[in-house]
């Protein structure tokens, strides 16, 4: 495989430092700082309603952080300024557009050139293979393909940062797979920068370069654990297992 | 082979079988027919009086002859419904065009909510029938009051649904437009209109129910022309197959404005 994984001398992308958050006196993020490398693929994982989408809420500044800061290249994060896309928990595809038009959406937010917009989206409808729904509503796709135009929006936007917030939360385990194989291929493809919030620790091993294991509330990150493991993952492998095994062992809060 | 033809005989109306679009479709068409023959034969075997009830053959005599005969009530039919459109089609149309715009904006913007949202609680429950003598007194009894009575009656469902809309709007699908970096204004139109749609036209569709019933009964006190005006000359003269006509003609035009409304709606929301 690339070496690249061995020695990282990629530039730091998104600087995180000292992020804390409370709703009124619940004090649900406590002094969180790590860096994201430009490209860099970072798993979240943490217990259940540890505040993991509060984080990332804060990274995409639909909420304003209690102290700490967001910066990315070195500039407080601004989602006018900065170009962030997220991939929610829920559907969110716009029902009104059509498969190619929801492509679009963002980009036409951005005032992209035409040209530009209309390359992404080809590109986007090629690599995900979906060129025969461009005209398609999403009411007419079933989940899957409707989660696949969902993170095919997000990396047609060809992000600073793309923010995923479970986003195979509600899918079968065959699904799964085959989305995590889609997401892992797009982003080597496109080399955006991902953070990936999941409460599925094999998820986690499976996709990630990097895994945040976030502690109970107020969360802190309990481990920033690197991962070096070869793609494609054998999840059955000695090496994978032990991983996932570790992960186990510190998000365990009983 | 013979599992089709099995099927094919099973083919009877049964729970959970299907017959072919076109019994259906004649089952409707025998549907309407028993109720007027039967409507028919109630008037020809004397059970019930012809002062009460006309039959459906006079019916379309007088529909036919309408066209030409003044008489009774002063005016052709295609007269009174041209009167009475103009008026409905008048409020109706104003509605529309403040009453969605307005409801849309109160939806999300909160200084607007806060301050129209008041006095529309309050003007909201007085029944829009209640606004005629009032609307007599200001603009006696021609085309603008009643289109102002119309108005009113269409206008509060077009505002309450475009604001239940906007409401409505996911908060999931706003914050794909906010974190792709749009602005307030720009997630209204491009994220806020869309999803509220669905619910502006069923609120306009509340506004063509609600403006054609109001007119009736605003033609019935304060008019000289009109198909509600007509139905009130065929109670002075006791000629019950002027009113049934009438009621007739007011049905068949509310049921094809609602055939417009569905094609223009299905036009808008390709979606669903």
């Amino acid at each position: 495989m690339k070496s690249e994984t061995v020695i990282d001398n990629r530039p730091v992308k998104v600087q995180v430092s000292h992020l804390t958050k409370y709703f009124g006196s619940l004090h649900v993020l406590d002094d969180v700082s790590f860096d994201i490398k430009k490209g860099e693929f970072v798993c979240v994982v943490g217990p259940t309603g540890c505040g993991k989408t509060t984080f990332l809420n804060l990274l995409t500044k639909i909420y304003e952080p209690s102290e700490g800061e967001l910066r990315i290249d070195g500039e407080l994060a601004d989602p006018k300024k900065h170009n962030l896309a997220f991939v929610f928990q829920e559907p969110s595809a716009l029902p009104w557009l059509t498969v190619e038009d929801n492509l679009r959406f963002g980009l036409k937010i951005k005032k992209l050139p035409k040209e530009e917009i209309e390359r992404r989206v080809d590109r986007i409808l090629k690599l995900l293979g979906l060129e025969e729904f461009r005209k398609a509503y999403p009411g007419q796709l079933s989940t899957s393909t409707e989660q696949r135009v969902i993170i095919g929006r997000a990396f047609a936007m060809e992000p600073d940062l793309l923010l995923m917030d479970e986003p195979y939360g509600q899918m079968d385990i065959k699904l799964r797979f085959y989305l995590e194989d889609e997401v892992l291929r797009l982003w080597r493809e496109i080399g955006t920068t991902v953070v990936f919030i999941t409460h599925n620790i094999e998820e986690a091993v499976y996709l990630s370069e990097k895994v945040l294991i976030l502690s109970n509330k107020p969360a802190t990150i309990k481990e920033e654990l690197k991962n070096n493991l070869p793609y494609p993952r054998d999840i059955a492998s000695r090496e994978f297992v032990e991983m996932r095994k570790h992960i186990t062992e510190q998000i365990k809060w009983w | 082979m013979d599992k089709k033809t099995k099927t094919k005989k099973r083919d009877k109306l049964g729970r959970g079988q299907n017959a072919s679009a076109y019994t259906y479709a004649m089952l409707s068409f025998a549907g309407v027919m028993a109720f007027l023959i039967i409507w028919q034969l109630l008037l020809v075997a004397g059970i019930v009086s012809d002062r009460y009830l006309a039959k459906p053959t006079e019916l379309v005599v007088l529909f036919v002859q309408k066209f030409s005969d003044p008489a009774p009530d002063g005016a052709t039919l295609l007269v009174s419904i041209w009167a009475s459109l103009r008026v409905s089609l008048t409020g109706l149309i104003l509605a529309i065009v403040i009453g969605v715009p307005l409801g849309l904006c109160m939806g999300w913007f909160k200084a607007l909510d806060r301050l129209v949202t008041p006095i529309f609680e309050i003007i909201r429950p007085i029944p829009p029938v209640s606004w005629i003598p009032l609307t007599i007194l200001w603009m006696g009894i021609g085309l603008r009051a009643k289109a102002f009575i119309i108005f009113f009656s269409a206008f509060i469902p077009c505002v309450i649904n475009s604001y239940t809309g906007v409401k409505l709007t996911n908060k999931t699908l706003i914050n794909v437009a906010r974190t792709s970096g749009a602005s307030y204004v720009e997630t209204f139109y491009k994220v806020a209109i869309p999803s509220a749609l669905t619910m502006v036209f069923t609120g306009i569709r509340v506004a063509v129910g609600n403006a054609w019933s109001t007119l009736v009964a605003a033609e019935m006190l304060a008019a000289s022309a009109g198909l509600g005006y007509m139905i009130l000359m065929g109670r002075m003269f006791a000629r019950a197959d002027i009113i049934i006509l009438g009621m007739l003609v007011i049905g068949a035009i509310g049921a094809f404005f609602n055939g417009i409304l569905s094609f223009v709606e299905n036009h808008v929301i390709k979606w669903r």
